[in-house]
């Protein structure tokens, strides 16, 4: 018993020391700012490498995710006479939840863990500390403008995500299943507001792209600089961060939609 | 992979999130028809509004021709007060024009349609509908047919 | 040598532990400027983190580092970044950034810290790679170079900036007998062409020593014996001699500590039967 409450005990110290640690990184990345946006092509080759690389999975997934949406959110409306709501729901769901949570996801799998693996490697092969030596800060040619791209381009990705949905919507609910484009579209935009909707949805986006690449950042520069450290701490990227979007997700939610 | 190449496909990148945005916001979201928002506004008390919302479109001959941008409750007339954003294009509307709230659908969204009368003079900036009717609540309208029989 | 103007480096009762692990206690060494120094030791005995606290990316628990004049670990970031300008380090894996071929590799520390024009830049990076023979190497990739091509990458990359001094951390090890030859004539000759000091750490001895003009050993945390390598050869320590002739036994026993032998396989079959 007294066993179990030491664990206990020594797991919280560790994961405060880590926390703290994970905070500290952010403040010294954050101040290292400027460089990439002094620095254009620093902060282009990141964008490059977290966005333009992440796009054909989110676009291909926008699409199916607004198919689906869209095939089933006809069955359950055409029960009530009410598929011309079609579009409303498409928007909504996609817009306000799905397009921020689902590219969320994603870029922690796809570039988030990418981005964990290839810092992870850097420490591993000393080229971290090779840059150190060489009198270069690593918070401001490594660090900074990675976060700054990921912190650029989620919200981007989720923009494109809701968009694609919502032609994918179209697709199915109206070029498949026949319900009216001219519904389609004018229910969908009496209903979203640009202002309520669209905007809070891309602040979701804004706030899942911070703490994503933080993450993605911290594991590498605080993974065991060994194979299997790497491996694991890419792991824990796409483990923590989805676990981070999810949860933050509802706590957005509730802030924003709930009045 | 060069400089250049890089700088063209995050350029591509960005034409894209462009293109996506413009999509949200003019045909997803209302942002388009908020546009239009120098229209002329007209007031009207219902007994009962249903589940009319905010946003809710307004027209005539099912045409769209504004939206409803307020809805508040009248203390002093125990009715509600609705206001509508009628758009400028439209602004020749009989005063005694009824508004009447209905339904889209049996169980669809609610909205206001206009039916013009024959007057000569029209409806100004804060102008009011003399003819409303309310919106047709359910349990109301059957209570009515039993007391009917 | 000891001359008291000639030492680029001064250590002194340099205390350092890592956790509850201590692995300097009270160590003091001079490094003279202008000569090879090999920093010898058994493994595991910290002399990579001497050189990192030598470059200031550690900082030491008591005691200091003096390079060139300056208290490493009391420099502010910006002075500390300028003395490691005129520092190069050559990591054992060469810790070339893995997406610029050898080329912009070697170019790296000028575009980062000059603004000379690019066709100077080619030049002296030419010189460098000409000079590790690796000028036929610049296109290629990192993931393509050798072991020892990676390491003479990084070299030309640590002269690029003319340093003062280069620390080679472990550069022998895993080499093939050509490429050995071809490092440790590139250390020695880079050393008096361009007049620098260098500092070696290894525990490949031969190959140390053949090319050194001084040689500090530690172990456990303090320096046993310094001076040249042939003052080193008569040394009267038992365990330097045990060290430098690769004795299995002797001061460092064999047997790590452990109960009586008998009475160790006693007490076992005594538990197996309980």
């Amino acid at each position: 018993m007294l066993d179990l409450i030491q664990s206990l005990g020594a797991g919280t110290l560790n994961a405060v020391a880590t926390l703290g640690r994970a905070l500290l990184h952010l403040i010294q990345t954050v101040l290292a700012i400027g460089e990439p946006i002094r620095k254009f092509s620093l902060l282009n080759q990141q964008l490059f490498a977290s966005g333009v690389k992440t796009l054909s999975i989110i676009l291909v997934s926008g699409l199916f995710v607004g198919m689906v949406l869209a095939l089933q959110g006809y069955n359950t409306l055409v029960r009530f006479g009410a598929e011309e709501s079609l579009g409303v729901v498409v928007a909504f769901t996609l817009v306000r939840e799905l397009g921020p949570v689902v590219t969320g996801l994603l870029f922690a799998g796809r570039a988030g863990s990418a981005m964990t693996a290839e810092i992870g490697l850097m420490k591993s092969t000393e080229q971290l500390s090779g840059l150190e030596m060489m009198a270069i800060d690593p918070y401001r040619r490594i660090f900074a403008p990675r976060l700054l791209a990921g912190f650029i381009a989620l919200p981007l990705l989720a923009a494109m995500f809701s968009a694609v949905g919502v032609l994918g919507g179209h697709l199915v609910g109206v070029e498949l299943l026949g319900v009216d484009a001219g519904a389609y579209w004018s229910q969908m935009q009496s209903a979203v507001s640009f202002k309520a909707d669209v905007l809070n949805g891309l602040i979701k986006a804004v706030v899942f792209g911070l703490v994503v690449n933080w993450i993605a950042i911290f594991q590498g520069a605080d993974c065991v600089p060994t194979p299997e450290g790497v491996a694991s701490a890419t792991t824990g990227t796409v483990v923590k961060s989805s676990l981070a979007v999810l949860g933050l997700d509802f706590l957005l939610t509730a802030v924003m939609f709930s009045v | 992979m060069n400089s250049r190449t890089i700088e063209l496909t995050v350029g591509f990148f960005m034409l894209l999130f462009l293109a996506a945005m413009f999509i949200l916001a003019m045909k997803v979201s209302n942002l388009a028809s908020l546009t239009g928002t120098d229209g002329y506004k007209v007031t009207a008390y219902f007994e009962n509004i249903g589940g009319l919302k905010p946003r809710a479109p307004v027209s005539a001959s099912g045409v769209r021709v504004g939206q409803v941008s307020k809805i508040e409750y009248d203390p002093e007339t125990f009715r509600a007060r609705v206001t509508l954003n009628i758009d400028k294009d439209y602004a020749e509307f009989p005063l005694d024009t009824i508004a009447s709230i209905y339904t889209a659908g049996l169980l669809g969204e609610q909205y206001i349609g206009l039916d013009p009368g024959g007057d000569i003079e029209y409806l100004t900036d804060g102008g009011e509908f003399e003819i409303t009717q309310s919106a047709l609540v359910l349990e109301r309208l059957i209570g009515r047919v039993l007391v009917d029989q | 040598m000891s001359d008291q103007n000639t030492t680029l480096v001064k250590i002194r009762d340099l205390h350092f532990s890592r956790g509850s692990k201590t692995i300097f206690s009270g160590l003091n060494a001079d490094i003279p400027q202008g000569g090879i120094t090999t920093i010898l030791g058994p493994s595991g005995t910290g002399k990579t983190t001497l050189l990192k606290l030598i470059g200031g990316q550690l900082k030491p628990s008591a005691g200091g580092i003096e390079v060139d004049g300056q208290q490493v670990a009391k420099l502010s970031r910006r002075d500390l970044y300028a003395l490691r300008k005129r520092m190069g380090m050559l990591f054992q894996s060469g810790a070339l950034l893995t997406d610029l071929n050898v080329f912009d590799n070697v170019a790296f520390p000028l575009r980062e810290h000059t603004e000379l024009p690019e066709s100077l830049i080619h030049k002296l990076v030419l010189m460098r790679l000409h000079a590790v023979g690796l000028r036929g190497a610049r296109d290629l990739m990192p993931a393509e170079l050798s072991g020892g091509m990676a390491r003479r990458a990084a070299l030309a990359r640590a002269l690029v900036m003319d340093p003062m001094m280069i620390m080679y951390d472990e550069p022998f090890t895993g080499q093939d007998p050509i490429s050995l030859g071809v490092l440790l004539e590139l250390i020695s000759t880079v050393n008096s062409a361009l007049g620098l000091t260098s500092i070696i750490v290894s525990h490949d001895l031969a190959e140390a020593l053949s090319i050194s003009h001084h040689v500090v050993v530690i172990s456990e945390g303090k320096v046993v014996e310094a001076g040249t390598p042939e003052q080193l050869q008569n040394s009267s320590s038992d365990w330097v001699q045990q060290f430098l002739n690769g004795r299995s036994d002797g001061p460092v026993p064999f047997q790590l500590k452990a109960p009586d032998y008998g009475q160790d396989l006693a007490t076992t079959e005594a538990r197996l039967d309980a």
